[in-house]
Protein backbone atom coordinates (compact mmCIF):
# COMPACT_ATOMS: atom_id res chain seq x y z
CA UNK A 1 0.00 0.00 0.00
CA UNK A 2 1.18 3.49 -0.82
CA UNK A 3 1.77 6.04 1.87
CA UNK A 4 -0.47 8.66 2.06
CA UNK A 5 1.48 11.84 0.91
CA UNK A 6 1.73 14.35 3.51
CA UNK A 7 -0.84 17.59 2.81
CA UNK A 8 0.41 20.58 1.87
CA UNK A 9 -0.25 23.26 4.42
CA UNK A 10 -2.99 25.57 2.70
CA UNK A 11 -1.67 28.75 1.78
CA UNK A 12 -3.34 31.51 4.21
CA UNK A 13 -4.43 34.31 1.93
CA UNK A 14 -3.03 38.29 3.33
CA UNK A 15 -6.63 39.09 3.84
CA UNK A 16 -7.38 36.32 6.13
CA UNK A 17 -3.98 36.48 7.82
CA UNK A 18 -5.31 40.20 8.71
CA UNK A 19 -8.30 39.04 9.98
CA UNK A 20 -7.04 36.07 12.35
CA UNK A 21 -4.87 38.23 13.65
CA UNK A 22 -5.83 38.90 17.67
CA UNK A 23 -5.54 42.78 17.69
CA UNK A 24 -7.68 42.31 14.69
CA UNK A 25 -10.54 40.52 16.20
CA UNK A 26 -10.07 42.53 19.22
CA UNK A 27 -10.77 45.66 17.80
CA UNK A 28 -14.24 46.60 19.82
CA UNK A 29 -12.55 45.91 22.92
CA UNK A 30 -9.41 48.07 21.86
CA UNK A 31 -12.39 50.90 20.69
CA UNK A 32 -14.46 50.83 23.54
CA UNK A 33 -11.17 51.09 26.05
CA UNK A 34 -10.49 53.88 24.23
CA UNK A 35 -14.28 55.56 24.54
CA UNK A 36 -14.56 54.52 27.88
CA UNK A 37 -10.88 56.00 29.02
CA UNK A 38 -11.71 59.10 27.56
CA UNK A 39 -14.76 59.14 29.21
CA UNK A 40 -13.43 58.44 32.70
CA UNK A 41 -10.77 60.99 32.56
CA UNK A 42 -13.27 63.64 31.20
CA UNK A 43 -14.97 62.63 34.63
CA UNK A 44 -11.83 62.99 36.70
CA UNK A 45 -11.59 66.37 35.41
CA UNK A 46 -14.65 67.63 36.45
CA UNK A 47 -15.11 66.09 39.70
CA UNK A 48 -11.58 65.90 40.98
CA UNK A 49 -10.99 69.08 42.34
CA UNK A 50 -14.43 68.71 44.22
CA UNK A 51 -13.63 65.37 45.70
CA UNK A 52 -10.57 67.08 46.77
CA UNK A 53 -12.32 69.79 48.09
CA UNK A 54 -14.83 67.35 49.87
CA UNK A 55 -11.71 66.05 51.84
CA UNK A 56 -9.85 68.64 53.27
CA UNK A 57 -13.39 70.27 53.74
CA UNK A 58 -14.17 67.75 56.20
CA UNK A 59 -10.99 68.37 58.40
CA UNK A 60 -11.03 72.08 57.70
CA UNK A 61 -14.54 72.52 59.17
CA UNK A 62 -14.31 70.84 62.07
CA UNK A 63 -10.94 72.51 63.74
CA UNK A 64 -13.16 75.80 65.10
CA UNK A 65 -15.43 73.10 66.86
CA UNK A 66 -12.62 71.06 68.07
CA UNK A 67 -10.88 74.59 69.92
CA UNK A 68 -13.90 76.48 70.97
CA UNK A 69 -16.67 73.72 71.34
CA UNK A 70 -19.85 73.20 69.31
CA UNK A 71 -21.96 75.69 71.09
CA UNK A 72 -19.53 78.44 70.68
CA UNK A 73 -18.84 78.03 67.21
CA UNK A 74 -22.29 78.38 66.24
CA UNK A 75 -22.81 82.01 67.63
CA UNK A 76 -19.90 82.94 66.09
CA UNK A 77 -20.55 85.65 63.65
CA UNK A 78 -18.60 86.19 59.99
CA UNK A 79 -15.82 88.40 61.02
CA UNK A 80 -14.99 86.24 64.00
CA UNK A 81 -14.35 83.47 62.43
CA UNK A 82 -10.74 81.99 63.02
CA UNK A 83 -8.12 81.98 60.47
CA UNK A 84 -6.61 78.30 60.14
CA UNK A 85 -3.39 77.83 58.93
CA UNK A 86 -1.95 74.13 57.90
CA UNK A 87 1.45 72.72 58.81
CA UNK A 88 3.13 69.45 58.56
CA UNK A 89 5.23 68.71 61.50
CA UNK A 90 8.00 66.35 61.24
CA UNK A 91 9.31 64.16 64.30
CA UNK A 92 11.73 62.21 64.36
CA UNK A 93 11.40 59.03 66.64
CA UNK A 94 13.85 56.30 66.96
CA UNK A 95 14.78 55.83 63.87
CA UNK A 96 11.89 56.90 62.06
CA UNK A 97 10.14 60.07 61.17
CA UNK A 98 6.24 61.16 61.71
CA UNK A 99 4.61 63.34 59.72
CA UNK A 100 1.80 65.32 61.83
CA UNK A 101 -0.69 67.09 60.11
CA UNK A 102 -1.42 70.32 62.77
CA UNK A 103 -3.77 73.02 61.77
CA UNK A 104 -2.69 76.66 63.98
CA UNK A 105 -5.46 78.60 64.43
CA UNK A 106 -6.09 82.12 65.71
CA UNK A 107 -8.34 84.90 66.37
CA UNK A 108 -9.43 87.63 63.37
CA UNK A 109 -6.60 89.66 65.76
CA UNK A 110 -3.66 87.70 65.26
CA UNK A 111 -4.47 85.97 69.06
CA UNK A 112 -3.26 82.55 69.12
CA UNK A 113 -6.70 80.53 69.81
CA UNK A 114 -5.04 76.56 70.25
CA UNK A 115 -4.07 73.71 67.70
CA UNK A 116 -5.57 70.97 66.25
CA UNK A 117 -3.60 67.71 65.05
CA UNK A 118 -4.72 65.04 62.86
CA UNK A 119 -3.59 61.90 64.00
CA UNK A 120 -3.79 57.77 62.99
CA UNK A 121 -3.08 54.93 65.09
CA UNK A 122 -4.17 51.19 65.58
CA UNK A 123 -7.78 50.95 66.66
CA UNK A 124 -9.23 47.47 67.25
CA UNK A 125 -10.49 46.69 63.76
CA UNK A 126 -8.55 48.90 61.34
CA UNK A 127 -6.64 52.72 61.75
CA UNK A 128 -8.82 55.49 63.62
CA UNK A 129 -8.20 58.93 62.42
CA UNK A 130 -8.91 61.36 65.17
CA UNK A 131 -8.53 64.93 65.40
CA UNK A 132 -7.15 66.64 68.83
CA UNK A 133 -7.57 69.88 69.50
CA UNK A 134 -5.49 71.73 72.22
CA UNK A 135 -4.98 75.24 73.74
CA UNK A 136 -2.17 77.17 72.09
CA UNK A 137 0.03 76.37 75.20
CA UNK A 138 -0.95 72.80 74.80
CA UNK A 139 -2.01 72.80 78.55
CA UNK A 140 -6.05 71.01 77.86
CA UNK A 141 -7.58 69.60 75.88
CA UNK A 142 -9.63 71.53 73.87
CA UNK A 143 -11.81 68.92 71.86
CA UNK A 144 -11.86 65.76 69.82
CA UNK A 145 -13.30 64.39 66.82
CA UNK A 146 -12.99 60.93 65.55
CA UNK A 147 -12.79 61.46 61.37
CA UNK A 148 -12.52 57.71 60.10
CA UNK A 149 -12.77 54.49 62.54
CA UNK A 150 -13.92 50.76 61.25
CA UNK A 151 -14.61 49.69 65.07
CA UNK A 152 -17.49 47.22 66.11
CA UNK A 153 -20.60 48.47 64.73
CA UNK A 154 -23.27 48.98 68.75
CA UNK A 155 -19.62 48.19 70.01
CA UNK A 156 -16.26 50.30 69.34
CA UNK A 157 -18.14 52.85 66.92
CA UNK A 158 -19.91 54.86 69.94
CA UNK A 159 -16.57 56.30 70.19
CA UNK A 160 -17.62 58.64 67.77
CA UNK A 161 -20.81 59.62 70.07
CA UNK A 162 -20.46 63.16 71.46
CA UNK A 163 -21.33 61.44 74.97
CA UNK A 164 -18.04 59.64 75.39
CA UNK A 165 -16.30 62.26 73.29
CA UNK A 166 -16.95 65.16 75.09
CA UNK A 167 -15.31 63.88 78.75
CA UNK A 168 -11.99 64.31 77.14
CA UNK A 169 -12.43 68.45 76.84
CA UNK A 170 -10.68 69.91 79.38
CA UNK A 171 -8.57 66.99 80.28
CA UNK A 172 -4.90 67.98 81.06
CA UNK A 173 -2.14 67.18 78.96
CA UNK A 174 0.51 66.86 81.69
CA UNK A 175 -0.33 63.18 82.59
CA UNK A 176 -1.10 60.74 79.93
CA UNK A 177 -4.39 59.54 79.51
CA UNK A 178 -5.99 55.95 81.15
CA UNK A 179 -8.70 54.39 80.60
CA UNK A 180 -10.65 53.33 83.36
CA UNK A 181 -14.15 50.59 83.51
CA UNK A 182 -14.85 51.27 86.97
CA UNK A 183 -16.21 55.09 86.53
CA UNK A 184 -13.74 57.84 85.77
CA UNK A 185 -12.23 59.30 89.14
CA UNK A 186 -8.79 61.12 88.63
CA UNK A 187 -8.60 63.54 86.32
CA UNK A 188 -6.51 61.99 83.56
CA UNK A 189 -8.85 59.19 83.37
CA UNK A 190 -11.31 58.07 80.93
CA UNK A 191 -14.36 55.70 80.97
CA UNK A 192 -14.16 53.25 78.46
CA UNK A 193 -17.06 52.49 76.39
CA UNK A 194 -18.92 49.60 77.54
CA UNK A 195 -17.75 46.35 75.86
CA UNK A 196 -14.93 48.30 73.96
CA UNK A 197 -12.05 48.40 76.11
CA UNK A 198 -9.61 48.24 73.36
CA UNK A 199 -11.05 50.69 71.20
CA UNK A 200 -10.87 53.34 73.81
CA UNK A 201 -7.80 52.37 75.09
CA UNK A 202 -6.73 52.82 71.19
CA UNK A 203 -8.43 57.04 70.97
CA UNK A 204 -6.26 57.72 74.56
CA UNK A 205 -3.09 56.17 73.44
CA UNK A 206 -3.20 57.86 69.85
CA UNK A 207 -4.09 60.86 71.82
CA UNK A 208 -1.20 60.63 74.56
CA UNK A 209 1.77 59.51 71.37
CA UNK A 210 0.47 62.90 69.61
CA UNK A 211 0.55 65.03 72.46
CA UNK A 212 4.03 63.29 73.34
CA UNK A 213 5.42 64.07 70.06
CA UNK A 214 4.21 67.23 69.22
CA UNK A 215 4.62 69.12 72.40
CA UNK A 216 8.14 70.26 71.90
CA UNK A 217 7.67 71.11 68.35
CA UNK A 218 4.67 73.18 68.62
CA UNK A 219 5.91 75.04 71.24
CA UNK A 220 8.64 76.07 69.67
CA UNK A 221 6.74 77.18 66.89
CA UNK A 222 4.22 79.16 68.98
CA UNK A 223 6.65 81.71 69.93
CA UNK B 1 -36.79 33.47 18.42
CA UNK B 2 -40.19 33.10 18.76
CA UNK B 3 -40.75 32.45 22.50
CA UNK B 4 -38.16 35.10 23.91
CA UNK B 5 -39.64 36.86 26.77
CA UNK B 6 -41.46 40.54 25.83
CA UNK B 7 -40.25 43.58 27.69
CA UNK B 8 -42.69 43.74 29.71
CA UNK B 9 -42.17 40.02 30.65
CA UNK B 10 -38.64 40.66 31.23
CA UNK B 11 -39.55 43.69 33.17
CA UNK B 12 -42.23 41.66 35.54
CA UNK B 13 -39.84 38.50 35.54
CA UNK B 14 -37.61 41.31 37.82
CA UNK B 15 -39.70 41.71 40.40
CA UNK B 16 -40.26 38.83 41.94
CA UNK B 17 -40.72 35.47 39.69
CA UNK B 18 -36.61 36.36 39.08
CA UNK B 19 -35.73 38.81 41.51
CA UNK B 20 -32.10 38.76 41.87
CA UNK B 21 -31.33 38.16 45.40
CA UNK B 22 -34.71 35.87 46.39
CA UNK B 23 -34.68 33.77 43.41
CA UNK B 24 -31.39 33.95 41.68
CA UNK B 25 -29.28 34.38 44.69
CA UNK B 26 -27.09 36.78 43.28
CA UNK B 27 -25.16 39.90 43.99
CA UNK B 28 -25.18 39.13 48.09
CA UNK B 29 -21.85 40.80 48.42
CA UNK B 30 -23.65 44.01 48.46
CA UNK B 31 -26.55 42.37 49.78
CA UNK B 32 -24.98 41.24 52.86
CA UNK B 33 -21.91 44.01 53.25
CA UNK B 34 -24.12 46.80 52.95
CA UNK B 35 -27.93 46.21 54.09
CA UNK B 36 -27.57 47.58 58.15
CA UNK B 37 -28.99 50.30 57.18
CA UNK B 38 -31.76 51.72 55.04
CA UNK B 39 -29.79 54.25 53.74
CA UNK B 40 -26.82 52.78 52.41
CA UNK B 41 -29.06 50.03 51.02
CA UNK B 42 -30.88 51.98 49.33
CA UNK B 43 -27.67 54.17 47.42
CA UNK B 44 -26.44 50.73 46.80
CA UNK B 45 -29.45 50.13 44.99
CA UNK B 46 -29.32 53.22 42.78
CA UNK B 47 -25.50 52.50 42.13
CA UNK B 48 -26.25 49.52 41.09
CA UNK B 49 -29.17 50.36 38.79
CA UNK B 50 -27.52 52.80 37.24
CA UNK B 51 -24.30 50.53 36.28
CA UNK B 52 -26.83 47.99 35.12
CA UNK B 53 -29.22 50.08 33.29
CA UNK B 54 -26.26 51.93 31.19
CA UNK B 55 -24.22 48.45 31.02
CA UNK B 56 -27.59 46.78 29.46
CA UNK B 57 -28.05 49.37 26.87
CA UNK B 58 -24.32 49.69 25.92
CA UNK B 59 -24.46 45.57 25.60
CA UNK B 60 -27.22 45.61 23.92
CA UNK B 61 -26.25 48.54 21.07
CA UNK B 62 -23.59 46.56 20.35
CA UNK B 63 -24.70 42.73 20.65
CA UNK B 64 -24.68 42.37 16.82
CA UNK B 65 -20.52 42.80 16.85
CA UNK B 66 -19.80 41.09 19.48
CA UNK B 67 -17.66 37.80 19.61
CA UNK B 68 -18.47 35.10 21.37
CA UNK B 69 -14.76 34.69 23.00
CA UNK B 70 -14.65 38.48 23.91
CA UNK B 71 -17.47 39.12 25.08
CA UNK B 72 -17.20 38.55 28.68
CA UNK B 73 -14.01 41.41 28.43
CA UNK B 74 -16.41 43.59 26.99
CA UNK B 75 -19.31 43.12 29.64
CA UNK B 76 -16.43 43.46 32.35
CA UNK B 77 -14.84 46.70 30.50
CA UNK B 78 -18.69 48.56 29.93
CA UNK B 79 -19.42 47.51 33.85
CA UNK B 80 -16.10 48.88 35.25
CA UNK B 81 -16.80 52.49 33.03
CA UNK B 82 -19.62 52.99 34.77
CA UNK B 83 -19.31 51.90 37.97
CA UNK B 84 -16.14 54.17 38.08
CA UNK B 85 -18.40 56.97 36.99
CA UNK B 86 -20.85 56.25 39.82
CA UNK B 87 -17.97 56.03 42.16
CA UNK B 88 -16.36 59.02 41.37
CA UNK B 89 -20.18 60.85 41.71
CA UNK B 90 -20.99 59.29 45.34
CA UNK B 91 -17.31 60.53 46.10
CA UNK B 92 -18.13 64.06 44.78
CA UNK B 93 -21.67 64.56 45.87
CA UNK B 94 -22.62 62.15 48.68
CA UNK B 95 -19.32 62.39 50.61
CA UNK B 96 -19.89 60.82 53.58
CA UNK B 97 -22.23 58.27 51.90
CA UNK B 98 -19.33 56.81 49.84
CA UNK B 99 -17.02 56.95 53.42
CA UNK B 100 -19.94 54.43 54.62
CA UNK B 101 -19.90 52.36 51.58
CA UNK B 102 -16.51 52.19 51.08
CA UNK B 103 -14.51 49.32 49.11
CA UNK B 104 -18.35 48.12 47.82
CA UNK B 105 -19.26 50.30 45.34
CA UNK B 106 -15.97 49.50 43.64
CA UNK B 107 -17.05 46.01 44.08
CA UNK B 108 -20.13 46.14 42.13
CA UNK B 109 -17.67 45.55 39.21
CA UNK B 110 -17.92 41.60 40.29
CA UNK B 111 -21.34 41.62 41.12
CA UNK B 112 -22.61 38.65 38.82
CA UNK B 113 -26.20 39.88 38.44
CA UNK B 114 -25.02 42.76 36.58
CA UNK B 115 -22.85 40.32 34.16
CA UNK B 116 -25.53 37.78 34.66
CA UNK B 117 -28.20 40.44 33.01
CA UNK B 118 -25.72 41.20 29.96
CA UNK B 119 -25.16 37.70 29.53
CA UNK B 120 -28.97 36.64 29.16
CA UNK B 121 -30.54 39.51 28.24
CA UNK B 122 -28.61 42.39 27.16
CA UNK B 123 -26.76 40.64 24.66
CA UNK B 124 -29.26 38.14 22.87
CA UNK B 125 -32.60 41.19 22.70
CA UNK B 126 -33.15 44.62 21.61
CA UNK B 127 -32.32 48.02 23.33
CA UNK B 128 -35.80 48.04 24.86
CA UNK B 129 -35.95 44.60 26.40
CA UNK B 130 -32.41 45.59 27.93
CA UNK B 131 -34.06 48.60 29.08
CA UNK B 132 -37.16 47.18 30.34
CA UNK B 133 -35.20 44.53 31.98
CA UNK B 134 -32.23 46.77 33.93
CA UNK B 135 -35.40 48.08 35.36
CA UNK B 136 -37.52 45.49 36.39
CA UNK B 137 -34.02 44.00 37.69
CA UNK B 138 -32.82 46.99 39.49
CA UNK B 139 -36.07 47.71 41.16
CA UNK B 140 -35.80 43.50 42.15
CA UNK B 141 -32.53 44.18 44.06
CA UNK B 142 -33.82 47.39 45.47
CA UNK B 143 -36.57 45.31 47.20
CA UNK B 144 -34.35 42.35 47.91
CA UNK B 145 -31.44 45.23 49.60
CA UNK B 146 -34.46 47.37 51.55
CA UNK B 147 -36.68 44.23 52.95
CA UNK B 148 -33.22 43.17 54.38
CA UNK B 149 -32.16 46.74 55.40
CA UNK B 150 -35.42 47.41 56.95
CA UNK B 151 -35.37 44.71 59.23
CA UNK B 152 -31.92 44.44 60.09
CA UNK B 153 -32.04 48.40 61.23
CA UNK B 154 -35.13 48.41 63.10
CA UNK B 155 -33.95 44.93 64.89
CA UNK B 156 -30.42 46.59 65.38
CA UNK B 157 -31.10 50.32 66.11
CA UNK B 158 -34.81 50.82 66.25
CA UNK B 159 -34.52 53.00 63.65
CA UNK B 160 -35.73 53.57 59.51
CA UNK B 161 -33.87 55.83 57.65
CA UNK B 162 -31.70 57.24 60.71
CA UNK B 163 -34.97 58.33 62.61
CA UNK B 164 -36.53 56.15 65.40
CA UNK B 165 -39.71 54.55 65.02
CA UNK B 166 -39.08 52.12 67.96
CA UNK B 167 -39.89 53.54 71.73
CA UNK B 168 -36.67 53.94 73.56
CA UNK B 169 -37.09 50.94 75.77
CA UNK B 170 -36.27 48.50 72.75
CA UNK B 171 -33.66 46.86 73.98
CA UNK B 172 -31.16 47.52 70.26
CA UNK B 173 -30.22 43.87 68.98
CA UNK B 174 -26.58 44.51 68.01
CA UNK B 175 -26.05 41.56 66.31
CA UNK B 176 -28.50 42.48 63.85
CA UNK B 177 -26.50 45.07 62.16
CA UNK B 178 -23.05 43.29 62.69
CA UNK B 179 -22.56 40.77 60.33
CA UNK B 180 -24.02 37.06 61.40
CA UNK B 181 -27.52 39.90 61.39
CA UNK B 182 -26.88 39.80 58.03
CA UNK B 183 -26.85 36.17 57.45
CA UNK B 184 -29.73 35.30 59.90
CA UNK B 185 -31.91 37.95 58.34
CA UNK B 186 -31.15 36.95 54.05
CA UNK B 187 -31.60 33.08 55.28
CA UNK B 188 -34.93 34.00 57.22
CA UNK B 189 -35.86 36.35 54.29
CA UNK B 190 -34.69 34.13 51.45
CA UNK B 191 -36.80 30.71 53.16
CA UNK B 192 -39.94 32.90 53.79
CA UNK B 193 -40.12 34.11 49.91
CA UNK B 194 -39.87 30.51 49.00
CA UNK B 195 -42.44 29.30 51.41
CA UNK B 196 -44.84 31.60 50.18
CA UNK B 197 -43.81 30.63 46.35
CA UNK B 198 -44.68 27.66 47.27
CA UNK B 199 -47.89 27.79 48.70
CA UNK B 200 -49.04 29.39 45.82
CA UNK B 201 -47.83 26.84 43.82
CA UNK B 202 -49.72 24.41 45.66
CA UNK B 203 -53.21 26.40 45.51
Amino acid sequence: MKPIEPMEPMKTSTLDRIRNNYIVQAWLVLFLAICFGGSLAGIQLALGPLIEANKINETLQKVPEMILGADKVQNLSDDQKLVIEPHTIEVKKNSRTVFYNVFKAKYPNGKPAGWVAKAIGQGYADKIEILVGLDHKLKNITGLFVLDQKETPGLGNKIITNEWRKQFITKKTATPLSVTKEGAKAAHEIDAVTGATISSRAVCSIINTTIKDLRDPLLNRAN
Amino acid sequence: MADAPTPYERFIQGILPENPVYRQVLGLCPTLAVTNGLQAAMTMAGAVAFVLFCANIITSLIRDLLKPHLRIVIFTLTIATFVTIADRFLAAYMYQMSKTLGPYIPLIIVNCLIICRCEVCASKQSVVHAGMDAIGQSIGFAIALGSIAAVREILGTGMLFGVSVLPDVWPDWVVMVLPPGAFLTLGLLLGAVNWYGMQKQDA
